[in-house]
C-alpha cells in the first residue's frame, strides 16, 4: 500500500502540461480556455459528470417526444397494467397508475432540473449583488452584510423552508386560481430556494471582489477616473465568474435535494407534477408492494447530486491553477 | 474575552429576535385563522359569534401589534398553548427535545467517529488512491438524499429482513434502542460526508507545516505524527465548522424524525405547520432557531478556548 501512493501521482504528474500555457494566459482565471478544458479532461470522474449531466438535460426535454417515438403516453393511465415489473415495452415497469415508470423519471428530471437550474441561478444572482455590495462598499456595510450572511449559514433551513412554504399566497394578495396553479407552487419553491441558497456565492464573490479591488490595476483606473460601475463590470466581474461558476454548479445539487424534499413532504410542487421528489412520496406508501418506486427516483437524484458536486470539483479545480499544480 | 462574549450573545439575540418577527408575520399568512377553524368544527356558529371571537383573541388588530403582544409574553416565559395539543406549548416541546436529542446526539458523535479517521486517513494520502476512493464516498455521502436513504435502509432492514422496526418510539430502553438504531445510522451516514471533507482539508492544511516536517524528520512515526500533530491542530478549525454545521443536523433530524415516527422537534414543528398550530410552530421553530445560534456561540468560544494564539477583543 505504501508504494501505490508515491506511484499513482507520479503517474499523473507526467501528463499535464496544461500549466505551462496557463502562465502565459491572459484570461482572468489565469488560465486560457483550451487550457482549463484540458485540466477539466484530466479529469475523468468530472467530464464524466458533466457528460451524464448534459445527457439527462436532452433526454428530460425531449422525454415526451422520446416517449411519442416508441408510442408511449407518459401520462397515460392503465390500472390494469399498474406496478408491472420491467419489460422490453416499459424499461422500467409501470407506477402505481399503470404510467410508464421509465419516461415518468425523464419528465421528473424535467422539473426538477428546471427548478435546480432557475434556483441556483436566483442564488447566484442574490449572492453576487450582495457579495459585490459587501467587497466594494466594505466598512459597516461588509460587516452587516457578512454577518446576515454568517447567520444564515447557521440557521436551521429545512425547519425554516417548511413553515415558509406553507404560506397561504392568497392572504398575499393572488387570486385563489393563480394561488392554486402548478405554475405558482413551482415558483414559490425556485424563489424559496433561492432566498436561502445565496450565502456560499455571496462569501465566494466577497472575497474575489476584495482581492481584485486591492489590485494596481484597479488603482489606475480609478486614477483615470473610472466609475465604481465601470470598475465592477470591467474588472471585478470578470475576475469572479470562475468561484461563481462553481459555486453555482455546487447549488444545483443542493437545490434539487431541497426540491425533493420539500415536495417529499408535501410542501414544494403541486401533486400532479412529476418530479422526482413527488414521485417518492408516492411510492412510499406503497413500499411493501413496489420497493422498485422507491429505488428508482432515488438513484436519479442521487446520480444528478453527485454529478453536480464532481462537476463543481472538477471546475473548481481546472480553474484554479494552484489546486491542479500541486496535484 | 467577555466583551466578546456579550457582542455574539446580542448578535444571537437580535438574530433570533428577527426570525421571531418573521415566522409571526409568515404565519399570519398561513391558511385559516383559529377562527376559522373552530367554525369548520361548529357550523352553528354564526359570522356576528366569528367576529366577537376574533375581536376576543384579539385577532382584528394589525398583525405587528400582536407580535408586540406576544412578544411580551414570550418575554415573561408565556409562550401560548398548543392547540392540538391542549397543552401550553413549552410543555409539548419539552418532551419533543429529548426526543430530538436522542437522536441528533448519538448520530453526531457517530458521524464524527466515522469522518476523523478516515478523513486524517485520506490527508495523509493525497493524490493516492485510498484517498480518492474516500473523498468519493464523502462526496456520495453529502449528496444522497437523507430520505431516500431513509427509505431503502426500512425497505432491507424492517421489510426484507425483519431485524429493526420500521419506526416508534419503542417501549422501554431496550425497545427505544432498537428504535433509535436505523434513525441514528441515517443521519450519521448523511453527515458524515462533510465532516470528512473538513478533517481531510484541516489536516492537509497542517501537514503542509514546517513543524510537521520537522516532526518527521526527527523520526515520528506516521500513526504519532497523525495523532500528536495533526488532530489536536486540525481539531480547531473543525470545531468552528461543526458549530456551523448544527443547522444541517436539525434539518436532518426533522427528515429522520418524520420517516421513523419520532416525536421529536423537527416533527412536531412539521405537524404544526401542517396542522396550523400555530403558537407550536412558532415556538419549536424558536426553540431549533436558539439551539442552533447558541450552539454555534459554543463552537467559536471553545475554538478561542482552545486556541491559546487567539485573544479576544
Amino acid at each position: 500500500m505504501p508504494g501505490s501512493t508515491p506511484a499513482s501521482p507520479s503517474a499523473r504528474a507526467g501528463k499535464p502540461k496544461a500549466s505551462g500555457p496557463s502562465a502565459s494566459g491572459p484570461s482572468a482565471s489565469g488560465r486560457p480556455a483550451s487550457g482549463r478544458l484540458r485540466a477539466l479532461l484530466r479529469q475523468p470522474l468530472a467530464f464524466l459528470a458533466l457528460v451524464f449531466l448534459a445527457l439527462l438535460a436532452v433526454a428530460s426535454v425531449s422525454a415526451s417526444w422520446l416517449a411519442s417515438l416508441e408510442g408511449i403516453d407518459p401520462s397515460a393511465v392503465d390500472l390494469f397494467n399498474a406496478m408491472a415489473p420491467p419489460s422490453p415495452e416499459h424499461w422500467l415497469g409501470t407506477d402505481e397508475l399503470g404510467r410508464d415508470l421509465f419516461y415518468r423519471l425523464l419528465l421528473g428530471g424535467q422539473v426538477s432540473l428546471a427548478v435546480g437550474l432557475a434556483a441556483a441561478l436566483g442564488a447566484a444572482a442574490i449572492g453576487t449583488l450582495i457579495g459585490l455590495t459587501a467587497g466594494e462598499h466594505g466598512g459597516w456595510i461588509d460587516s452587516l452584510l457578512m454577518r446576515s450572511t454568517d447567520a444564515m449559514i447557521a440557521l436551521p433551513l429545512l425547519p425554516i423552508l417548511i413553515v415558509l412554504s406553507a404560506v397561504d399566497l392568497t392572504k398575499l394578495g393572488f387570486s385563489t386560481e393563480v394561488a392554486g396553479s402548478e405554475q405558482a407552487a413551482m415558483i414559490r419553491l425556485i424563489i424559496l430556494v433561492a432566498l436561502v441558497g445565496w450565502t456560499t456565492t455571496a462569501r465566494l464573490v466577497r472575497a474575489a471582489a476584495r482581492e481584485t479591488l486591492a489590485q494596481d490595476y484597479v488603482l489606475a483606473a480609478r486614477a483615470m477616473g473610472a466609475s465604481s460601475l465601470r470598475i465592477l463590470l470591467r474588472h471585478v466581474l470578470p475576475n469572479i465568474v470562475a468561484p461563481l461558476v462553481v459555486a453555482t454548479t455546487l447549488s444545483v445539487g443542493q437545490v434539487i435535494l431541497f426540491e425533493s424534499v420539500l415536495s417529499f413532504l408535501g410542501l414544494g410542487l403541486d401533486p400532479g407534477t412529476a418530479s422526482w421528489g413527488r414521485m417518492l412520496a408516492g411510492a412510499q406508501d406503497i413500499l411493501w408492494d413496489a420497493p422498485a418506486l422507491a429505488l428508482y427516483p432515488g438513484l436519479a437524484i442521487a446520480a444528478t447530486v453527485i454529478a453536480c458536486n464532481l462537476a463543481g470539483d472538477g471546475l473548481a479545480a481546472a480553474f484554479d491553477p494552484r489546486r491542479s499544480r500541486n496535484r | 474575552m467577555l466583551r466578546y462574549i456579550t457582542q455574539r450573545l446580542l448578535e444571537s439575540l437580535i438574530v433570533l429576535l428577527l426570525v421571531s418577527l418573521a415566522t409571526y408575520l409568515l404565519l399570519g399568512l398561513m391558511p385559516g385563522d383559529p377562527v376559522d377553524l373552530l367554525i369548520s368544527g361548529d357550523p352553528n356558529l354564526t359570522s356576528e359569534d366569528a367576529a366577537r371571537l376574533r375581536e376576543a383573541y384579539g385577532l382584528d388588530r394589525p398583525i405587528f401589534e400582536r407580535y408586540l403582544g406576544w412578544l411580551g409574553q414570550a418575554l415573561q416565559g408565556e409562550f401560548g398553548y398548543s392547540r392540538h395539543f391542549s397543552r401550553p406549548a413549552v410543555v409539548v416541546l419539552n418532551d419533543a427535545v429529548w426526543v430530538t436529542l436522542s437522536v441528533a446526539a448519538p448520530a453526531l458523535i457517530l458521524a464524527l467517529v466515522l469522518a476523523i479517521p478516515f478523513g486524517l486517513l485520506a490527508a495523509g494520502r493525497q493524490g493516492g488512491w485510498l484517498d480518492q476512493t474516500i473523498n468519493l464516498s464523502a462526496l456520495i455521502s453529502l449528496s444522497l438524499p437523507t430520505f431516500w436513504l431513509a427509505i431503502m435502509l426500512i425497505y432491507l432492514f424492517a421489510v426484507e429482513l425483519r431485524w429493526l422496526p420500521a419506526g416508534g418510539m419503542g417501549e422501554g430502553f431496550s425497545g427505544r434502542l432498537e428504535h433509535l438504531l436505523l434513525p441514528v445510522s441515517v443521519l450519521a451516514l448523511s453527515l458524515a460526508g462533510v465532516f470528512l471533507r473538513f478533517t481531510r482539508a484541516a489536516a492537509a492544511e497542517v501537514l503542509g507545516q514546517d513543524y510537521v516536517r520537522t516532526a518527521k524528520a526527527k523520526g515520528v512515526s506516521r500513526v504519532g505524527l497523525m495523532l500528536r500533530h495533526v488532530l489536536p491542530n486540525a481539531a480547531l478549525p473543525l470545531i468552528t465548522l461543526s458549530g456551523l454545521q448544527l443547522g444541517a443536523l436539525f434539518s436532518g433530524t426533522l427528515i429522520v424524525e418524520i420517516l421513523f415516527r419520532q416525536l421529536g422537534m423537527g416533527r412536531v414543528l412539521y405537524d404544526a405547520v401542517l396542522g396550523n398550530d400555530y403558537n407550536l410552530a412558532l415556538v419549536a421553530l424558536m426553540l431549533t432557531t436558539a439551539a442552533t445560534l447558541i450552539g454555534n456561540l459554543l463552537a467559536d468560544l471553545s475554538h478561542a478556548w482552545l486556541d491559546p494564539r487567539i485573544t479576544l477583543r
